[in-house]
């Protein structure tokens, strides 16, 4: 069958899925608006956090990435793992005994300050919106990509399957979709992924092929060391960053993970305190079928890619190499009308142009997969894509209706109005993030990293002195988050940007990149809340017996 | 009693947490140099830790965490 007819069947079956759930699981109360009415069980909310998590950036580009840097893409695998481990730890059990809806629920709560929440409101929307934006672009993209319809359309027709589904059913819809989406992605990414492993090195379990040897019994990572060797590339196995930026971004990224808003919230969703660090060991686990097999993928794809092409003819190329050579995501120019293609680290010499997002699109073609296969890819990015987006647009929504509304503006606001309030926060949201995907901002792409720096800027030094310490006052906790988030946005307006006189890579305060700079900021953060505490008066008898009782079980 | 609880929390946190140290920044960061000069089947031992030990390691550690901590509750309701 061709391959269009199969792509659309493998959308429309799980968009109809999707629509399906929504029908079934509409939302009636605010508690089930805000946290799925509080009953979900562990391993679904394990699903839910995967699938929230894990974005079209994770599926799509992350393989492709790592394809390219090699040991410098660790960052990635250990960074947007490891918070985790700080989630269920140090915050997920305490946030889901203290029992309100949101993040800013919680900070303005613990620091009895409307100005703390207010502050707290305003770091979940910046950092939700850095985020949907890049989630609406991947679906139009993933849409004009397989579907060949133009980009606006396909955001359009994202915008409407998310809106259906995130306004009618709230955090109760996107649960069980993310649910459906999870088991819609991960069937999607292994398939393929177990197929190429077989074929590149005789082993099923990509972990495995991964350190596994080639039919001439020469190991993989050993023969794309030598590869990239000659070809002037940095060694696959050993980095070209320094260790103390590969430390400070990988330690940004982890703690930016554990203070996500739209990641805590999904632990507001299940019943009981030990349910919360069950359903953090489960969504890691889900997370890490995915994460430990995308390296594996970037090793067969490069060593695929360099084989099939380097100082290969061109007019010898396989057909899929014309066909993305169209997309523009494979480009080729002789440099020296040899009619060979001389892939190599030297730009001047260098005659092929690859965008790191094929490595994972075009790989059932490379290896020659059936057309199913593919239209699976087409449905699994989309899942990724729709459910984070959905995932962000809950944390926007609730901010606005609950937080704002409710807690500040109108306190006596009606149970019913305010589920009014929350859809229409909800529609809102969506229309806004679908301006973003389809008129994108050149800041997009290069936020969506720095998302990670804010959040740990700000929320977790807030919400782990919160738990951990009695003595921490809003003093402290305020002027903490002021001094984190300023001095992130500082750095990144500065070296991102070229706001406030910009700089180049050799200015960096102590050679640390804008991605690892959420560390610095951290810390700054975490200094500041413990002095500025220290120096005023210990919060009451009430907020300390209110830390006292969400660390009992 | 509910000081005990909480103590003892804290020190399976502390050993937790330095167990989740040693695997990434420890094994895959710091020393990964030292140790990509030992190799293991098709894998430079740094390396591995990277790129696939360290998220091994954290599933680990969290589904230990869940362990000792339901028996800790445990022990609170008796």
């Amino acid at each position: 069958m061709e391959l269009q007819y199969w792509i659309w069947i493998a959308v429309g079956l799980s968009f109809s899925l999707y629509i399906g759930i929504a029908i079934w699981s509409r939302a009636g109360s605010t508690k089930e608006f805000y946290v799925a009415g509080g009953g979900v069980h562990p391993i679904a909310n394990g699903m839910a956090t995967a699938a929230d998590w894990m974005s079209a950036a994770s599926f799509i580009s992350m393989a492709g990435i790592i394809s390219f840097s090699g040991y410098d893409g660790s960052v990635y695998l250990m960074g947007w793992t490891g918070g985790y481990v700080l989630l269920a730890l140090l915050l997920a059990p305490y946030l889901r005994k203290f029992g309100k809806f949101t993040v800013p629920d919680f900070i303005g709560d613990r620091y009895y300050s409307n100005t703390a929440r207010s502050v707290a409101v305003f770091c979940a929307l910046i950092v939700s919106f850095t985020y949907i934006a890049g989630q609406m672009r991947g679906v139009g993209v993933v849409f004009s990509r397989y579907l060949e319809v133009d980009i606006v359309t396909g955001v359009l027709i994202g915008m409407g399957i998310v809106l259906f589904y995130a306004v009618l059913g709230g955090m109760k819809g996107i649960t069980y979709t993310q649910v459906a989406q999870y088991c819609v992605l991960i069937f999607a990414f292994m398939v393929p992924a177990i197929y190429i492993s077989f074929l590149v090195t005789g082993n099923v379990i990509p972990q495995l092929g991964f350190g596994g040897t080639d039919a001439e019994g020469v190991f993989l990572l050993d023969k794309l060391d030598g590869l990239h060797k000659e070809l002037g590339f940095h060694e696959y196995t050993s980095g070209s960053k320094s260790m103390f930026d590969v430390f400070c971004i990988t330690m940004a990224l982890m703690v930016g993970t554990a203070g996500l808003p739209h990641v805590i919230v999904r632990f507001f969703t299940v019943k009981k305190v030990s349910d919360a660090r069950k359903s953090a060991g489960w969504a890691l686990l889900f997370i890490a079928i995915l994460y430990t097999t995308a390296p594996a993928i970037a090793v067969f794809s490069r060593t695929n890619l360099i084989e099939t092409v380097s100082n290969q003819p061109y007019e010898q190329m396989p057909e899929w190499f014309d066909k993305w050579e169209t997309t523009g995501l494979l480009g080729f120019t002789d440099k020296n009308e040899d009619g060979l293609i001389q892939y190599t680290a030297d730009t001047t010499t260098n005659e092929l142009t690859v965008d790191a997002d094929i490595m994972v699109l075009a790989n059932p073609e490379i290896a020659q997969l059936p057309n199913w296969v593919i239209a699976l890819l087409a449905a699994g990015a989309l899942a990724a894509a729709l459910s984070t987006a959905a995932g962000l647009l809950l944390v926007i929504s609730s901010a606005v209706s609950h937080d704002l509304l409710k807690k500040m503006v109108m306190p006596k606001i009606s149970e019913k109005g305010e589920l009014i309030a929350a859809r229409l926060a909800a529609t809102g949201a969506v229309c806004l993030a679908g301006y973003f995907g389809i008129n994108p901002p050149g800041f997009v792409a290069a936020t969506v990293a720095l998302a990670f720096g804010l959040a740990a800027s700000s929320f977790f030094p807030a919400i782990l002195l919160g738990i951990f310490s009695k003595r921490i006052n809003k003093e402290g906790a305020i002027s903490g988050m002021l001094v984190g988030v300023t001095l992130m946005l500082f750095y990144m307006l500065k070296f991102k940007f070229g706001w406030f006189g910009g700089g180049t890579k050799a200015d960096w305060w102590f050679g640390i990149s804008p991605e690892g700079f959420g560390t610095i900021a951290m810390i700054a953060n975490f200094l500041v809340t413990l002095i500025i505490s220290s120096k005023t008066p210990a919060p009451s008898k009430d907020i300390q017996e209110l830390v006292a009782n969400i660390r009992k079980p | 009693m509910k000081n005990t609880y909480w103590k003892k929390n804290i020190r399976y946190i502390t050993i937790l947490l330095s167990l989740w140290f040693i695997v990434s920044f420890g094994c895959g960061i710091l020393f990964v140099d030292q140790l990509n000069t030992i190799q293991i089947g098709g894998f430079k031992l740094g390396f591995w830790f990277a790129q696939q030990g360290s998220i091994f390691g954290f599933v680990a550690i969290i589904f230990t965490y869940i362990y000792l901590m339901n028996k800790l509750d445990q022990t609170q309701n008796n």
